[in-house]
């Protein structure tokens, strides 16, 4: 497995430890109402789960498991490390609007918007046939 | 296809189905809002979670060759405590909002099902984490 893929779905399964940790306070809250500031919370279980441990996860392992080219490289790996530079610092941002407002939201979407078009540049070739 | 790996597919298959399916009846019944988060946790929790738990126990590199799925006790422990706690809260939490009554008899249910979801979550993770990784080097010396 080569290093982008192995950081990738490392953060990708911390992400899940975090987006589920949060997640057992908003539902403990919902049974017994113990924890009613869970919910200051509950954008980043979201952003956590969806982008941190799903998006990431699958891009993770297509950078590993797609379609190699000829000479069994995996093409260059900047596009792809940028995609992940970017979703990381994306969801960074929205996590942190939790606490600053709107406007850092506005930007870590974007950012994750940027990683998911530089992931599709990436990849776009790679599916193809094996051998292709 | 390990047998665990083909329980947790056709499990995850069986949610997408279920999910779909409560998202049919959403829209024909007035508690559609008690619903919606259980649509939403039977789609991403059961369907997609479930398969990538799968389908990585079966794809990500060996563990050992004795072991190749690492932990196989802790592997059937995580389908199990991820299938209970997601149906605790599926039942629990609509009926629920709509027993308002009864509300006592069911605060504790999401508990557990909080607890034992995330506590497969952890299982997954100390089980997937030692598989992430290169190529194994071969040893010195031709052993």
């Amino acid at each position: 497995m080569p290093r982008l893929s192995i950081w990738t779905i490392r953060m990708s399964l911390l992400y899940l430890l975090a987006g589920a940790t949060i997640g057992v306070f908003v539902l403990a809250d919902k049974g017994i109402g113990a924890y009613p500031a869970s919910w200051h919370w509950f954008g980043a279980h979201q952003e956590f789960l969806l982008f941190g441990w799903l998006g990431q996860f699958a891009m993770g392992i297509g950078y590993w498991a797609f379609p190699r080219y000829r000479g069994n490289h995996r093409g260059n790996p900047t596009l792809a490390g940028a995609a992940v530079v970017l979703l990381n610092a994306g969801i960074l941002l929205v996590f942190a609007s939790t606490f600053w407002g709107w406007t850092s939201i506005l930007w870590g979407r974007a950012l994750e918007s940027a990683a998911a078009l530089s992931f599709a540049c990436y990849a776009w070739p790679r599916i193809k046939p094996t051998g292709a | 296809m390990p047998s665990i790996v083909r329980w947790y597919v056709k499990t995850a298959l069986l949610y997408l189905a279920l999910a779909l399916g409560m998202g049919v009846w959403q829209q024909t019944t007035a508690w559609s809002g008690a619903l919606m988060p259980a649509y939403w946790h039977l789609f991403l929790v059961g369907w997609l979670t479930q398969l990538i738990f799968g389908i990585a126990l079966w794809m990500l590199p060996s563990y050992t060759r004795q072991q190749p799925r690492h932990n196989e006790t802790l592997n059937w422990a995580v389908y199990g405590t991820l299938n209970v706690g997601l149906l605790l809260r599926a039942v629990a939490e609509p009926l629920r909002a709509v027993q308002k009554g009864n509300a006592a008899m069911w605060g504790w249910v999401p508990v557990v099902s909080a607890i034992l979801q995330w506590l497969a979550a952890l299982g997954f993770v100390v089980n997937a984490w030692p598989r992430v990784r290169g190529p194994r080097r071969p040893t010195r010396g031709g052993g």
